[in-house]
């Protein structure tokens, strides 16, 4: 089990210095850089830089340097956990990133909570229930939440609440909260903001899992040891409960590889539409405004958050079932 | 043992199997369609042999017939490619027509009575200036009535480059008449901010939006089949490279990579360039699912018997390919890339509509619904998220037809 961890582990080092090569050549592609742009805007207002100031600008983020040796120096800082400077902030990317990162975990954890509290039960239900009204309920819903676009969702919820209550949904905090500081209060101010988005980008996922639980649940159902089971004379709640169920929530295991890099990649356009603080619109509008440094970092981030959960399905499926330790050992 | 024998041997030890909830215990569970087909023919001979010496692909068009929601959304695709080949034909306005003084004008009902009889009519609109701000305010009346007539002539088109037609689903029925008159113009799904007509930006949109999903597909299948087939057919170190590479591109963040690769397009490309960068760029990662499937075939049908037959039969690495060993899992292919196609479709309109995909002048459902994305318009003016709505439907009837050709095509599914 050690063993096969520490080979995991090995390998993220390596997947973080191919990421790292594509994510700078990514920022680095678009034509003309921030400098650039910036002058323009300037210009476009009357003032402009003069020479010197632009020069030691240039100098300042690297711009003057070739394209090998400014990897190779964000490389190095970003190493040294030095995530560089914001051009278009002028404030460390590290500071901007920080507090934003911690709701992008957050919001995530929810999601993933939400989908695995519903997905699980409606999924025994639906499938021990077969055929019923009910059953039909849930697979209409599980095809209508895996066809919405999650920002779709996101703005019919919105445009509703506002038409017929007059409520703004957007955010995750109220006004008094979004600047102050962490306190007890502004936590659960966040509570009570959290749950819409954590509907909005856990609908899709939830669907997806009710229907996988579902399906392995039916096949498990008509196995030999559940008329055993049933001619010992165990009641039908226990029967499922201790074995089919536990079965069946194996292989939702392995999800968890794709699923968890999802929703942290995935609530990035909701987070754009419904106005959330976290690092998706930060990303949208550096991509935007060729704030490469930042957009860079922040693309790392997501490149490890991508690898870190699919380390913990790994570890996760290697510790539930023995076969896949063995194998990989 | 005493304790346990007697048990079994009682008639109420039986009971609970005879009792058994019979929808935690269904009968005979998963034998849905093929059961019936297969069900049927011992009634007579003449079936069965019906069944007997029909093709493969009969087969799976008798059990695909059996899913009622899978058929009825074949039907709904092939109407939306139907909209995508004659746009036009649809349109009822050019869709990039502006006109501020239109501006978020509301939907128009078709109603199909007037006075008992089949004439069919929409409420003309009636604009009303807002005292205080001046603003154009547009109501339906229902009292005036705008006549509509359908396959009427306006403007001409080019149906697929072949033939020119001037022929229109639908049209006011003066449309030939005023052209600046609001009588001469219908609005059925209202107008946007800048007065343009939705029903006819409905229209190329769907064109442009299903036709992204499709080729990104295309591109996609024609990657994973070579590159999965090079892996598959050959292993070894090839084999290697290529399970690496799907490896760290599936390990990817999609949508952040996705969000930076089209920020990357020079802003001065024309829609026409944009529009292939955004397949490839789709395809770059759609690839590897497939490309991992396929892999997995050509090493299990590598030790297939009818393999080695062709092989001894002195049949050439190309031709046992393409003769003997794709058409096993061509069913498979088409079942998989039809649910390929609704991720892409949707992958394209969020990208579009966070203005990093498609862009002005393009139409596509994300850059319609790119004017959906400010919460007080929409309040003002729903109708925006109409092309949402053909989203839903257009993803929710990939999905159905796909589920519904990946159950018909698996021979033992059942």
């Amino acid at each position: 089990m050690l063993r096969y961890i520490l080979q995991r582990l090995i390998l993220i080092p390596i997947l973080l210095i191919i990421f790292s090569i594509m994510v700078f050549a990514l920022v680095q592609a678009p034509p003309g850089d921030f400098l650039t742009s910036y002058i323009a805007t300037l210009a476009s207002t009357g003032s402009s830089l003069n020479q010197e100031t632009i020069a030691m600008l240039e100098h300042q983020f690297g711009l003057d340097q070739p394209v090998h040796i400014q990897y190779l120096r964000w490389m190095q800082n970003l190493l040294r956990g030095d995530l560089g400077l914001s051009l278009e902030y002028q404030l460390p990317n590290a500071e901007l990133i920080a507090d934003r990162l911690g709701l992008t975990l957050i919001l995530a954890l929810f999601a993933f909570v939400f989908t695995w509290v519903m997905a699980i039960p409606i999924g025994i239900y639906s499938a021990t229930h077969r055929n019923t009204i009910l059953d039909y309920l849930v697979t209409v819903v599980n095809y209508t939440g895996v066809a919405i676009p999650n920002f779709m969702l996101a703005l019919i919820l919105m445009w509703f609440a506002y038409s017929q209550f007059g409520l703004s949904v957007t955010g995750l905090f109220s006004r008094d909260f979004e600047q102050a500081p962490w306190s007890i209060a502004k936590g659960i101010d966040l509570l009570k903001h959290i749950w819409l988005p954590m509907i909005v980008i856990g609908l899709a996922g939830t669907a997806r899992l009710t229907r996988v639980m579902r399906a392995n649940l039916l096949d498990e159902l008509n196995k030999p040891y559940m008329v055993s089971g049933r001619a010992r004379g165990l009641s039908e709640w226990q029967l499922v409960m201790k074995y089919p169920v536990r079965l069946a929530i194996n292989p939702l295991v392995s999800t968890i590889g794709w699923y968890l890099p999802e929703l942290f990649s995935g609530s990035l356009i909701v987070a754009t539409v419904m106005n959330l603080q976290n690092i998706g619109p930060l990303l949208l509008r550096s991509l935007i405004n060729q704030d490469m440094y930042l957009a860079g970092a922040i693309l790392m981030i997501y490149c490890f958050l991508a690898i870190i959960g699919t380390l913990i399905s790994d570890i996760l499926l290697a510790w539930l079932d023995p076969r896949i330790r063995m194998e990989k050992a | 043992m005493d304790s346990i024998e007697p048990k079994i041997l009682q008639p109420e030890g039986a009971a609970p199997l005879e009792k058994a909830d019979p929808a935690i215990y269904p009968p005979d569970e998963a034998v849905a369609a093929p059961a019936e087909i297969f069900e049927e023919p011992l009634v007579t001979t003449q079936e069965e042999e019906r069944i007997s010496i029909a093709s493969n692909w009969t087969l799976v068009w008798w059990r695909f017939r059996k899913n009622v929601l899978a058929v009825v959304s074949t039907v709904i695709l092939l109407f939306l490619a139907i909209v995508v080949l004659i746009p036009d034909f649809f349109a009822t306005m050019d869709p990039e027509e502006t006109n501020a003084r239109l501006a978020f004008i509301p939907v128009q009902r078709i109603h199909w009575l007037d006075e008992g009889q089949l004439k069919p009519w929409v409420p003309s609109v009636v604009g009303k200036r807002d005292p205080v701000t001046l603003a154009m305010k547009w109501t339906t009346d229902e009292t005036q009535k705008t006549y509509i007539r359908f396959f009427g002539t306006s403007w001409s088109y080019s149906v697929l480059g072949v033939f020119d037609s001037n022929i229109h689903l639908v049209s006011a029925a003066k449309a030939d008449q005023a052209d600046d008159d609001l009588a001469a113009q219908i609005f059925l799904l209202g107008t946007d901010r800048l007065g343009r007509d939705q029903w006819s930006r409905l229209a190329f949109a769907t064109q442009i939006s299903m036709t992204i999903g499709m080729i990104s597909v295309i591109v996609s299948v024609v990657l994973g089949l070579l590159l999965g087939g090079i892996s598959g057919y050959f292993g070894g170190w090839i084999d290697n490279i290529i399970q690496r590479l799907i490896e760290l591109l599936q390990s990817l963040p999609t949508i952040p990579i996705w969000l930076a690769l089209t920020a990357a397009l020079p802003r001065t490309w024309s829609p026409e360039k944009v529009f292939f960068a955004i397949t490839i760029i789709l395809a770059l990662r759609g690839w590897t699912t497939l490309g991992r499937e396929v892999r997995g075939r050509f090493l299990s049908l590598r030790e297939e018997d009818f393999v080695l037959a062709a092989e001894l039969g002195g049949a050439s690495q190309a031709r046992i390919i393409v003769k003997h060993m794709i058409p096993t899992f061509t069913s498979h292919i088409i079942a998989t890339s039809t649910l390929a196609i609704p991720v892409m479709i949707v992958t394209e309109t969020s990208l579009s509509f966070l203005g990093l995909g498609m862009r002005p002048p393009a139409i596509s459902w994300g850059v319609m619904l790119q004017e959906a994305q400010n919460i007080q318009t929409l309040a003002l003016a729903p109708w925006l998220l109409f092309p949402g709505l053909i989203v839903i439907v257009a993803v929710l009837a990939f999905n159905l037809v796909g589920d519904g050709l990946r159950d018909a095509a698996d021979p033992y599914s059942h």
